[in-house]
């Protein structure tokens, strides 16, 4: 956004934002900390929600969002610090605790029940009773319709299943219920995900009813220009630690990209002298019906390959359409200049591409079955004769790959899912690497894992290209990107936004383009 | 988990050594080698068809049209073998496991190409393929004095002091254990039973798998349809009705998770033996049918306790990790 637009913006901003710009605040989190076994996902933060206010949470993925969410939903706990409710010290010892106090969450996928009706999602477990004890319902049906009437939804047919309802729609219902309950915090855990420009205006419009009825909203999105447009104040994360808070009438977006990506360096990157040879993969014209359209990239022989963009932006989609996992409408896909047509993930392994996914418990470890079978597992073709295993070589290959990753396992035999989060990624890692592969495609491959096992796996990248494999590193993560890549490719709503070489390439370069900014 | 497994076997063997002690005080005869034997001669054709529905249920599928193949393929055995009593056996069960296949076939096929819920299939084909027994039969009976002796008396021949009917359920036991542990299709089972997700990323074909368990249960149900008519010298419609119901227990009282992905030979094995014995010896010590299904349905219960709370440990290990990711 250039300096007049943002100008404007600022005085439409000028009037107050909301009627108590003064007020105390309703929900306030001190001093929250929160750990997981390995990972540190909050440390000693705060924030401050307001009646009439809409507060935006920004941050990169991994900032410690979601579980500022979960513990203000009752569904984590902290470690340490206090949530005050108007002023009183209380604890969310549970999510029922949380709805009790008024505190109810809006997900990207809504969490309400698609065979009910909308009455019944509106007033599931408070339900209006007759004298009998039985449910009211022709009361409940008034009352639903009155709730969506006030807020300006009365299209939607509280008689609906919900199923028949589109997300936005949705939406309302979840927002309707949080007003029957009279709840007086709504929080909106990027909500606009999956919606479309217009059901991105009446979510909007929801928004600015909520403000007049003065409830308290936090608002979290990637998209600046939709905080920009329904956000009053800002509170941005990074890496766990709150960074930065203020009116977003005094804040530039230049300056909240600052915050969110200048960091401490606590992590060394390899060093490495890129070798970079002939490509190895080309892709050109690679279309999808709904998720990307027009991919075109190079892989040169000995590269790293960085895709940077935001969550949604395709990039895991394409990399699934290359893996032979999706199908694509269109498009050419060529291996050391033969092109080939991956119908299933076989075909691409055994062409020499292999795809390690984002999901680590739900795409790539197996568990409960042991380490070994799980190495060998998209490696059975060639560790098995006719259909018959031979165990021996099978455990030979998961040796020799288990100890070049420097996995720590009391023995190979062991289920994968008694190992911790980073050696898993270890496992997973190792399986692929087991089936030698030309192209190496890695999905957030340090996503959730603690530092000591992300440098394992960034040295093992470095000595993979080193050994003339070529990766493609899809990760949202900018340091990662930044230290890892020698080119970065940026998508933006499924297409390429921009291709760069890494030579003194920013941070701040990459998030605006990823997110349409213009410098 | 796999050590945790072996525990629950151990269990259920202990089990049945208790179970076996119990009786042997009311019958002392019970424990007698010899016995055993006959014992285990009884429970082989459940055992070999607890083995055919167990690599069903590791896919996260189930068959229930076992017992009707069976009843279906046993009456085109029997009605081939009065009509031409020249047919060599091993032929005729060679005719058996074809059949069998073939019905397997379809439900194989309607799973992996019309993407049809197993139970939703299987329901069906239970029965359409009882159908097709009255149909091929005409409601009417094939009694022992059409059958040859050949075909009444193959199974019962003694080889090295056991019958016949025992040494092939000792061979087809040996065979799965073979492919579940030593073969590539074997372990594509497990892998899609626990982590379907994962093993498409690794290149296994989940549908065709699918595909070829619904043909090995088939082929299974063909057998166990030969050796059944010859066993008790009657084919009719009405063969094995219901038997669907005892062989899926004797899989889920072997510990084999009807979520899929957990189980084993040895477990299926055990947990026919479990319920052959109360169903076969508990007459002989006078008690009433009413306490036999009282036992085997505490039976299942009790393994499905034990699955449970092993799969909520295994749960817990992957909360953890969500939690951390």
């Amino acid at each position: 956004m250039d300096t007049t637009a943002q100008r404007k913006m600022e005085t439409e901003r000028s009037e107050p934002a909301g009627p108590s710009q003064s007020s105390s605040p309703r929900l306030t989190l001190t001093g929250i900390s929160k750990s997981f076994p390995g990972v540190r996902a909050l440390h000693d933060v705060s924030l401050s929600l307001y009646p009439g206010q809409v507060t935006a949470l920004i941050g990169e993925n991994g900032a410690g969002k979601s579980t500022l969410v979960k513990i203000m939903t009752g569904i984590y706990q902290p470690d340490a610090g206090e949530i005050g409710i108007d002023g009183q010290a209380t604890t969310l010892p549970s999510a029922h605790a949380a709805f009790g106090h008024g505190i109810t969450a809006i997900h990207q996928e809504t969490v309400l029940f698609d065979d009910l009706s909308v009455a019944e999602n509106i007033f599931l477990g408070h339900a209006p009773r007759t004298r009998f004890g039985t449910i009211d319902w022709r009361t409940m049906r008034k009352n639903a319709r009155e709730v969506l009437e006030t807020m300006r939804a009365g299209h939607i047919d509280a008689d609906a299943r919900l199923k028949d309802l589109g997300i936005a729609n949705k939406h309302l219902v979840a927002v309707a219920r949080a007003m029957s309950i009279d709840a007086q915090i709504v929080i909106m855990d990027e909500p606009t995900a999956a919606l479309s420009m217009k059901e991105i205006e009446e979510l909007f419009l929801l928004i600015e009813f909520l403000k007049s009825e003065s409830k308290a909203v936090l608002f979290i999105s990637h998209k600046f220009d939709e905080i920009y447009r329904i956000a009053d104040r800002y509170t941005v994360f990074r890496d766990g630690e709150m960074v930065g808070e203020g009116l977003l009438k005094d804040t530039g977006q230049n300056e909240i990209v600052r915050m969110m990506v200048g960091r401490n360096v606590d992590h060394i990157f390899p060093r490495r002298e890129p070798k970079i040879g002939a490509p190895v993969l080309s892709v050109s014209g690679l279309s999808h019906p709904t998720e990307f359209d027009d991919i075109g990239f190079e892989l040169r022989k000995g590269e790293i390959l960085g895709f940077y963009g935001l969550v949604g932006a395709g990039r895991s989609e394409v990399m699934q359409a290359i893996a032979g996992i999706t199908r694509t409408s269109r498009g050419l896909i060529s291996l050391d200049g033969k092109t080939i047509a991956p119908k299933s993930a076989a075909d691409s392994i055994e062409a020499g591409i292999v795809y390690v996914p984002e999901e680590r418990g739900k795409q790539g470890v197996v568990i409960g079955l042991p380490i070994f079978q799980n190495v060998s597992l998209p490696s059975l073709a060639r560790t098995s004769k006719s259909g018959v295993l031979k165990l021996a070589e099978e455990f030979a290959l998961a040796r020799s790959y288990t100890e070049r990753l420097d996995l720590r396992a009391s023995s190979l035999s062991q289920d994968v899912g008694t190992l911790s989060g980073g050696n898993q990624q270890k496992v997973v890692i190792a399986k692929w690497l087991a089936t030698t592969p030309k192209v190496i495609i890695l999905d957030e491959p340090t996503k959730g894992i603690d530092i000591g096992s992300k440098a394992a796996v960034h040295g093992f990248m470095a000595e993979l290209v080193a050994q003339g494999l070529s990766v493609i590193m899809v990760s949202s993560e900018l340091p990662e990107i930044l230290g890892m890549s020698d080119r970065v490719v940026v998508m933006r709503e499924g297409r390429i936004a921009a291709t760069y070489d890494n030579k003194g390439l920013d941070a701040e370069t990459l998030v605006r383009t990823a997110a349409g900014i213009a410098a | 988990m796999k050590s945790f497994l072996k525990y629950r076997e151990l269990w259920l063997l202990a089990g049945i050594v208790v179970l076996i002690g119990l009786i042997s005080t009311r019958f002392p005869g019970f424990a007698d080698p010899a016995n055993l034997r006959q014992v285990f001669n009884d429970t082989s054709i459940l055992m070999i068809l607890a083995l055919g529905q167990m690599v069903v249920i590791l896919t996260r599928s189930i068959d229930l049209s076992m017992a009707s193949n069976l009843c279906f393929t046993g009456m085109v055995v029997a009605m081939l073998n009065a009509a031409h009593p020249a047919i060599p056996i091993p032929v005729l069960i060679v005719i058996a496991l074809l059949i069998g296949l073939v019905l397997g076939a379809i439900n194989g096929l309607l799973v992996w190409r019309l993407n049809i819920p197993s139970i939703v299939v299987t329901l069906g084909t239970l029965t359409i393929y009882r159908g097709a027994t009255f149909v091929v039969s005409g409601g009417a009976w094939v009694n022992a004095d059409q059958m040859s002796p050949d075909f009444i008396n193959f199974q019962r021949a003694a080889l090295l002091g056991l019958p016949v009917l025992s040494w092939i359920a000792i061979i087809v036991i040996s065979l799965f254990f073979l492919v579940m542990t030593r073969t590539q299709i074997g372990r594509s089972i497990y892998a899609i039973g626990v982590n379907p997700t994962a093993s498409v990323y690794a290149g296994i074909d989940v549908g065709r798998t699918k595909f070829i368990v619904f043909c090995i249960s088939g082929m299974i149900g063909g057998l166990a349809g030969y050796l059944w008519i010859s066993r008790y010298v009657i084919a009719s419609v009405e063969v094995a009705n219901g038997y669907e119901l005892n062989i899926i227990a004797a899989c889920v009282i072997g510990g084999i998770s009807i979520a899929g992905g957990i189980g084993s030979v040895g477990g299926a094995v055990l947990g026919a033996l479990f319920l052959g014995i109360i169903s076969n010896a508990l007459p002989v010590i006078n008690i009433s049918p009413f306490w036999q299904m009282a036992i085997s349905g505490s039976a299942i219960i009790l393994a499905v306790v034990l699955n449970a709370r092993g799969e909520r440990r295994q749960g817990r290990i992957i909360l953890r990790k969500a939690e951390a990711a």
